[in-house]
């Protein structure tokens, strides 16, 4: 097989577009799970949700982009609801909430996922704008627009994020409620609170999030399979409670998928993100930014 | 004893069924409903004693489907060889992802299984011999006597799959790795504090329940004469072997049977008469109510319910 | 006579943050030894190190003049080193009587008919006998700091870390758990005391050591502790 530079230019080129996009749609997990400790493997499912009702709300003939900026804060306040759901529930009772927490969070997972079949069933949804189809042309490599029009919102997502969780307060007790709750406590601050919020805002990125997915590229509901592979190894590659450390780990997963998609064909690319995900729990579960 | 007698006089019902006039039907349905009190009790060795759950059931069934067809392909070997290296793949898997994942938190096993999950379905879509991602057909051969059809067979082989799962669970509840699994799952800090050898029982666990749901996927094909990654390796298969024992107790043997005996009728009943979406949402809807309401299963309502009355 | 456990430069960091910075110390066999500090100091990674939930990065720790720091903690108990937590942790789906067969079947390797035999001996002597067959979820604060003790004695050790076992109990509650582990010393069994309140470590003590920010500030007997002025201002504030 012969390997040429172009090509391999190309692949790293989209790997970088796609590995941004990657670390976007896993922000929202790099919150709940990496500094909330909630075992959201739900978090996919909600972002294809977001990918549907972005396409109802595209349908409308509203900007993809903005249709899930619309979105947002109904998915925070649907965030929250799930939250306080789950703690009233689970956390709170502390002992077996392991168990049952995961267990509630994958039954949730699978309602919505049949949820999305039952009303709209199982064939594959698109959305249209004028970035999506035409590329732009850099020299000999071809761009998809979709892919920069997802990599710029990734990018301001990521740093929006990460401001925000480091110099907004109640951004720096989402940080602190991961490390020490009792002494956010003392400061008067109350965790469950803040912990809440920070779902919200999880879920309200994974609107935006799943936008770009339907922007990217067909969406049908069992999608959020393959994503919980992409999503968690994000995370964990990155390190839990790192968010500078996702967009890192981002790249990583992003450029090599592009080039084992270029080297090996589609029938292999989906298994990158879970292999990369073995390899750091058995090399190095810590990651490589994390706490 | 009462133990034994119970499970003697089930096999001798389920082969005299099996050999009786019953409508086909009957058996056809009821080796899926067996498998799954397989995958549940086999789920809950691991997830219910030791409180790691896996998501990739699966990986470790579809792994024994694969390793029945490939030693029936290549030396055309009987089905108890299948489900012998069913039994030895999944328990070979459950090593594996154990001795990586097991040292971790929870959750990291759990996505580890998914992990193996996907891999595991790429694998086998990559994989010409076994058919790729069309599968493959397979011809059966000569069904023994005297059962008059394949499915009747498999029907009393499941049974007996089942009943040997069901004593392997029971063993172990009852045993000394039975109470360090509880130690382990109350609190797994002190129980390695109290002398308990935490990652010897988890592997343990994993590998027993690797091997059982690996033998319940060795007989499948056979079933289906038919084998392909997509359904072997679904998700489905994972979310039922969890919700069966959540539904019907994780402290106690008899309820990932009663789990599955129950969720495993409804899911018949409701794929044949409305549909297969509606079938896998129940399941969803079913595991979040019981893991929110019920969350001792229908083992701990009898239970509330017996001690109430008293 | 030779330490019953020694730790040597033992340091252990958590990301950037070091939570122990080359601790050293020996522990003679059946001495009564007292562990303080202000809350960060570095005592219950100390005690996770020396009985294995933590893995120190640097140092060595040695229980009967062998080494055991790349034990697991199952491994550690099994030679003699038994601790309490300090919120307590108990198997919460056993009774009281069950959570002592855990270690009687796993450390000193009996079956159950003895290993309960011994248990009820165990919870005769520190006042749990009538709750042998209630669960964790009825059993009062004191009672729980009890089954965490009870559970600690049934493993046979030779080393007993004692991790604030009396926090937020009331005065004859202290008085109580203190009684204990007295009785525990007078067997033989070698005691480390981690506390906050400061009358029962000094009245339990023979010798105490003072951690503060993962260093040892001071070592000596409970009046020269109390007067040494580190000491004070570790507690007070800078």
């Amino acid at each position: 097989m012969i390997l040429s530079f172009d090509l391999l230019f190309e692949a790293v080129l989209f790997g970088v577009l796609l590995g941004c996009f990657y670390a976007a749609v896993s922000i929202g997990l790099s919150v709940s799970f990496g500094l909330l400790d909630v075992p959201h493997v739900a978090h996919p499912a909600l972002m294809v949700l977001g990918s549907y009702c972005t396409f109802v709300v595209a349908s409308w003939g509203l900007d993809p982009i903005l249709a899930g900026i619309v979105l947002m804060p109904v998915f925070f306040v649907l965030g929250v609801l799930i939250y306080r759901f789950y703690y009233e529930t689970f956390e709170k009772r502390g002992t077996e909430a392991g168990v049952r927490g995961l267990a509630f969070f994958f039954g949730l997972a699978f309602i919505i996922e049949v949820g999305l079949i039952l009303v709209f069933g199982v064939d594959q949804r698109i959305v249209q704008a004028p970035y999506i189809g035409s590329s732009l042309a850099l020299g000999e490599y071809r761009l998809p627009y979709r892919m920069l029009v997802a990599f710029g919102v990734a990018l301001v997502l990521t740093f929006t994020l990460s401001l925000y969780l480091s110099k907004t307060f109640t951004g720096r007790a989402i940080k602190a409620v991961a490390q020490d709750e009792q002494a956010l406590r003392l400061m008067g601050a109350n965790p469950v609170r803040i912990k809440q919020w920070a779902f919200g805002i999880a879920t309200g990125v994974s609107a935006l999030a799943g936008a770009m997915l339907i922007i990217v590229g067909p969406v049908e509901p069992a999608l959020d399979r393959l994503y919980i592979g992409r999503t968690f190894c994000v995370v964990v590659l990155a390190g839990l409670g790192s968010m500078t450390g996702t967009l890192g780990a981002g790249l990583i997963l992003g450029i090599s998928e592009s080039i084992v998609l270029m080297m090996f064909g589609a029938s292999w690319a989906p298994a990158v993100a879970f292999g990369l995900l073995l390899v750091v729990l058995g090399v190095r579960p810590q990651g490589l930014f994390g706490r | 004893m009462k133990y034994w007698i119970t499970v003697a006089v089930l096999l001798a019902v389920a082969f005299a069924a099996a050999l009786s006039g019953v409508n086909e039907y009957v058996f056809y349905a009821g080796y899926i409903v067996l498998t799954f009190v397989v995958l549940s009790t086999a789920w809950n060795i691991l997830g219910g004693y030791a409180g790691y759950v896996n998501f990739g059931t699966g990986a470790f069934f579809g792994f024994g489907s694969y390793a029945a067809v490939v030693l029936f392909k290549a030396l055309g070997a009987p089905l108890i060889v299948q489900i012998a290296a069913g039994a030895a793949v999944g328990a070979a898997l459950g090593f594996a992802v154990g001795i990586m994942t097991l040292r971790l938190r929870g959750i990291f096993f759990a996505i580890a299984t998914v992990a193996i999950l996907f891999i595991a379905e790429t694998l086998m879509v990559n994989w010409r011999y076994v058919g790729g991602a069309t599968g493959l057909q397979l011809l059966r051969p000569e069904v023994m006597a005297p059962f008059g059809s394949y499915t009747r067979m498999l029907f009393v082989v499941m049974a007996l799959l089942a009943v040997i799962a069901i004593s392997v669970a029971r063993y172990i509840q009852t045993s000394w790795v039975g109470r360090g699994l509880r130690a382990i799952r109350d609190s797994e800090e002190a129980a390695e504090c109290s002398g308990v050898p935490t990652l010897k029982l988890k592997l343990i666990a994993c590998v027993v329940s690797g091997a059982l749901m690996g033998a319940a996927g060795a007989p499948m094909p056979m079933y289906l004469s038919f084998i392909e990654p997509a359904s072997s390796f679904s998700l489905n298969w994972g979310v039922s072997a969890l919700a069966m024992p959540m539904i019907g107790g994780t402290g106690h043997w008899i309820g990932p049977v009663i789990g599955a005996l129950l969720l495993g009728s409804v899911q018949q009943i409701v794929t044949v008469t409305i549909s297969n979406e509606i079938n896998v949402l129940v399941v969803g809807v079913l595991l979040v109510l019981f893991v929110v309401l019920a969350p001792d299963g229908v083992v701990g309502l009898f239970r509330k319910w017996t001690r109430s009355s008293k | 006579m030779d330490p019953l456990l020694q730790v040597r430069q033992v340091s252990k960091h958590f990301g950037g943050f070091t939570a122990l910075s080359e601790v050293s110390l020996d522990i003679a066999p059946g001495e009564r030894f007292g562990l303080i500090g202000p809350n960060g100091s570095g005592k219950t990674t100390l005690i996770n190190c020396i009985s294995g939930l933590l893995r120190n990065e640097s140092g060595k720790i040695l229980f009967q003049q062998k080494e055991i720091t790349t034990l697991a903690p199952y491994q550690r108990t099994r030679l003699g080193i038994a601790r309490s937590f300090q919120v307590p942790r108990p198997f919460h789906s056993m009774t009281v009587l069950e959570n002592l067969l855990v270690p009687f079947a796993y450390v000193v390797h009996l079956k159950d008919a003895e290993g309960t035999e011994r248990a009820m001996e165990i919870l005769e002597s520190i006042g749990l006998a009538d709750k042998a067959q209630g669960f964790a979820s009825q059993l009062s604060q004191v009672e729980l700091r009890k089954l965490e003790l009870a559970r600690a004695m049934a493993a046979k050790p030779r080393l007993l870390i004692s991790d604030e076992a009396m926090a937020g109990l009331a005065g004859a509650e202290v008085d109580e758990v203190l009684d204990i582990l007295f009785k525990l010393n007078e067997s033989g069994i070698t005691i480390i005391m981690i506390e906050h309140i400061m009358q029962a470590v000094m009245r339990f003590s023979q010798r105490i050591v003072c951690l503060d920010a993962g260093k040892i500030i001071c070592e000596g007997t409970p009046q020269s502790i109390v007067q040494n002025p580190e000491v004070q201002k570790a507690y007070l504030g800078a």
